[in-house]
């Protein structure tokens, strides 16, 4: 036992006498929920931030749209639109209702027209434009191809009506459009503190003006973001809250202990340590959820004899994903037995099958390494943190124990381990993918060959077509089906061996009530409140 | 004393020119850049993100527009806070690491300077052996221990302090308490071998021979020499607890300018990375000299040396 988990232990007597009202108790009476917020947000424009810990703030200041569905991320919700139509899934009409900006300009359709101008401008070089090339001509103006603005496929109807048409049929259009890349801006603010795509322009910082049920209040670096009630919200009278206090603590530790002491009503996560301390002795604070998202390894199939998929096949038949789950990451994560994670109704890809040991070595045998006898010497790459090394650790002596072969396992720190895979300079790496929108294509399409994300060299033509073709299929059970059977090709090639899916665990006060987790950690901050 | 600070202002130019100049081309020369990440960006973004931050110009170029930008207090936009600037960060940031620092510094005095005199005046008593064990374990025990160890006392089970941020004058106690108890047990240890050199010096018997008091010998004559070697740690050791601790900053959830130090190099922020050691390497020559100078004021073998 280390110096680490021995304070980790004993911070588990808890004997907390409640003698004073603890900060969380006051923040009740005032209606004002503690969140911890894991760390500090790089941005909080919603064009230019990448990061979840922004996404949450953002979410509690402008609205979209679409607002995000208080229990069931599948669906949509009314926000600034309060209803909305389409024909044949590729020309969207929105109506807008009455809304206002906190420094009282209304909402209008051409709000959202300058937010999807903005951040399709080629200067503010946006990492999330790429979310709006559904749009007709969207890409063409982000990469410079074309000036004309009026030549994207959005236009503000009047004031209060927008269309938006679509290069291909999506009839799940209004769960992309939840994203904050689709969010509008108030322009005349924009403007009054620089110009609109300069990745600097500092109006974040200077004067915030949002749509949303919160607004900002206080932002410090690394200490605090407090945002509180927006009484010229549409809805304001459907909102609980005061306010929301995000607290950006990095670490898991003092968060727990902060959240132990009473000072907080939610944290961002739990250390890794105690999950399963805590899952025995069933602490009722304890919560674990679904989450949109797989840990995988990545297998660069151009690299001899990772490119023969009975190698690959053998090698993830021989990966107890069970006693991983149980033994190493211990946080309550499910075995995967498909790259697209449970959740998303309607789609139910044929699981693959996940721990064989004897036909493994059978695989192994046909690729001409009986016993692992001639197995090349190869590498599996991770990025510097305790649990992939844990993880890996596992799967290596797995590999070992059961197929006879010796690999050897190296970290490298964060940044030099991203570029590392980019370059294909790798054989066995691992990776995770968290999904951008609730439906499958938000996995599956990241291993088209033409894809920007493909780390393993992937290519099948098969594969690509029929990604391609759930695009024109208008009939929602078919496009899931063909969906579905594209997945079965990649589960049975294994250009990436699936391990587990990930979950989301928080520890929450009990009297905090509304709060709904969502398989993507999408918040709607509107509906919650305390007992 | 004037010629002494400006010679040793002027050293500091070439210092300075030297760590900028290394810390330039390590940070080029380290893989990963500054928008790696793990969502790979399209190929024309990561380009207009290169141009927008200038890196597409020759190197020497970047070289001296960065230098300027440093000397002319003009700092470009970070790229790992869009919006704000190193100067942004480092005027918001500073006070609060001074803060801690100069807090810490004093809880550091006020527990190591008695303690190692106590420990000297009493050699191989009780009173040495028990605060001196003390201390090594205060040195063996590394921050990142204690700080959570305190904070489950104080805050979590006693419920005495808020166990992180920076609110009001409370939150001040544990952090300043964590980082100021590490340089205790050095100033402990130094202090206590200081002074023992100094009860053994010929003054020492001349003082005793005359009649002084034990107090006025261990006080007033063997202090003023056996503090000497405390002074010239203070020097690193202010520099270094005024420019922020990663780990207190951290556990505590301190909004200091330490952690912008690691941040930034994980972040690869070019600019940000240049302007914190920059900013740190100042502060140790300034804290060196000003230790210089205290060091000449207590000693007159220096003063005419």
């Amino acid at each position: 036992m280390n110096i680490t988990k021995l304070v980790l232990s004993l911070s588990l007597f808890s004997f907390t006498p409640y003698l004073f009202a603890t900060p969380a108790d006051d923040a009740i009476k005032k209606g004002i929920l503690l969140l911890g917020n894991g760390s500090e947000p790089h941005s909080l424009d919603p064009h230019i931030n990448s990061s979840m810990n922004g996404h949450h703030v953002i979410m509690s200041l402008i609205e979209g749209l679409i607002a995000p569905h208080p229990t069931d991320d599948s669906l949509p919700h009314p926000g600034i639109a309060y209803k909305w139509e389409n024909e044949s899934n590729t020309v969207w009409t929105f109506h807008l209702r009455d809304a206002n900006w906190t420094n009282g300009d209304p909402v209008t359709a051409h709000d959202f027209i300058y937010g999807f101008k903005r951040i399709l401008s080629p200067r503010l070089g946006s990492q999330y434009a790429e979310m709006l090339f559904s749009m007709v001509n969207a890409k063409a103006f982000n990469e410079g191809e074309i000036t004309n603005f009026t030549k994207v496929g959005a236009k503000a109807l009047n004031d209060h009506t927008l269309q938006i048409t679509l290069k291909d049929p999506i009839p799940y259009f209004y769960n992309i459009i939840k994203h904050t890349s689709w969010f509008p801006v108030n322009q005349r603010t924009v403007e009054k503190h620089g110009e609109m795509d300069d990745p600097s322009n500092n109006w974040i910082r200077e004067e915030y003006v949002g749509n949303g049920p919160f607004k900002l209040k206080n932002w410090q670096m690394n200490q605090i973001i407090e945002v509180e009630k927006n009484p010229d919200y549409w809805d304001s009278d459907s909102i609980k809250l005061n306010g929301i206090k995000f607290f950006p603590i990095v670490s898991e530790n003092t968060e727990n202990q902060m959240f132990d002491a009473g000072a907080l009503h939610l944290t961002y996560q739990v250390p890794a340590d105690l999950v399963p301390v805590y899952l025995e002795r069933k602490e009722p604070t304890l919560r674990i959820d679904p989450y949109l998202g797989t840990y995988y390894y990545v297998l660069n199939v151009t690299v001899p004899p990772l490119d023969n998929p009975k190698v690959r096949k053998a090698l993830s038949l021989a990966i107890n994903r069970k006693s991983i789950v149980r033994r190493v990451t211990q946080r309550g994560e499910l075995p995967a037995t498909s790259f697209t994670p449970p959740g998303i109704s309607g789609y139910t890809p044929e699981p693959m099958e996940t721990f064989n040991p004897k036909r493994a070595r059978e695989l192994l045998a046909e690729a001409g390494y009986p016993g692992g006898e001639g197995f090349p010497k190869f590498t599996l790459l991770f990025n510097t943190l305790e649990r992939h090394k844990a993880i890996a650790e596992a799967i290596q002596q797995m590999w070992n124990q059961i197929l006879g072969i010796d690999i050897e396992i190296r970290n490298q720190e964060w940044k030099v381990f991203i570029d590392t895979v980019a370059a294909g300079d790798y054989q066995i790496a691992r990776k995770g993918w968290i999904g951008d929108y609730m439906y499958p294509d938000t996995f599956l399409r990241i291993l088209k060959s033409d894809s920007g994300q493909n780390d393993p060299n992937y290519s099948n033509p098969e594969y690509d077509s029929l990604v391609e073709s759930s695009y024109m299929e208008k009939d929602d059970r078919k496009r899931l089906d063909i969906l579905a059977k594209a997945e079965s090709i990649i589960l049975d090639e294994l250009p990436i061996i699936p391990i587990y899916y990930y979950v989301k665990d928080h520890r929450i006060d009990l009297r905090v009530k509304g709060w709904h987790p969502t398989p993507m950690d999408v918040r709607n901050y509107k509906n919650v409140y305390f007992e | 004393m004037l010629r002494f600070i400006l010679i040793r202002l002027g050293q500091a130019i070439p210092i300075l020119l030297a760590i900028y100049t290394i810390t330039f081309f390590m940070v080029r020369a380290a893989p990963g850049g500054p928008f790696s990440q793990e969502r790979k960006v399209a190929p024309h973004i990561l380009e207009q993100q290169m141009e927008y931050y200038g890196f597409n110009d020759p190197t020497y170029i970047q070289y001296f527009r960065t230098l300027w930008q440093h000397i002319s207090f003009d700092f470009p936009p970070l790229t790992s806070y869009p919006g704000l600037t190193s100067k942004d960060i480092i005027l918001d940031t500073f006070p609060v690491s001074l803060e801690l620092g100069i807090l810490a510094m004093f809880v550091a005095i006020a527990i190591g300077l008695p303690v190692g005199i106590l420990a000297a005046a009493k050699k191989n008593s009780l009173l040495d052996y028990a605060p001196m064990s003390f201390a090594m374990i205060g040195i063996c025990l590394p921050t990142f221990v204690i700080g959570p160890l305190l904070a489950l006392l104080l805050g979590v089970w006693l419920g005495w302090l808020n166990i992180s941020g920076w609110f009001s004058w409370s939150d001040r106690i544990l952090p300043a308490l964590t980082l100021g108890l590490f340089y205790a047990a050095y100033i402990a240890r130094l202090t206590r071998g200081g002074m023992l050199e100094a009860l053994n010096m010929d003054y020492i018997r001349s003082a005793r021979a005359k009649g002084a008091s034990e107090r006025a010998v261990v006080l007033v004559h063997a202090l003023r020499g056996g503090i000497m070697p405390v002074i010239s740690f203070f020097g690193p050791a202010l520099a270094g607890l005024i420019s922020g601790s990663f780990v207190v900053e951290t556990i505590f959830q301190v909004p200091g300018l330490g952690r912008h130090f690691i941040q930034a190099a994980l972040s690869r922020d070019h600019s940000l990375i240049l302007s914190t050691v920059l900013f740190y390497a100042a502060l140790i020559i300034i804290a060196n000299m000003v230790v210089d100078i205290a060091q000449v004021m207590l000693n007159p073998k220096l003063r005419y040396g």
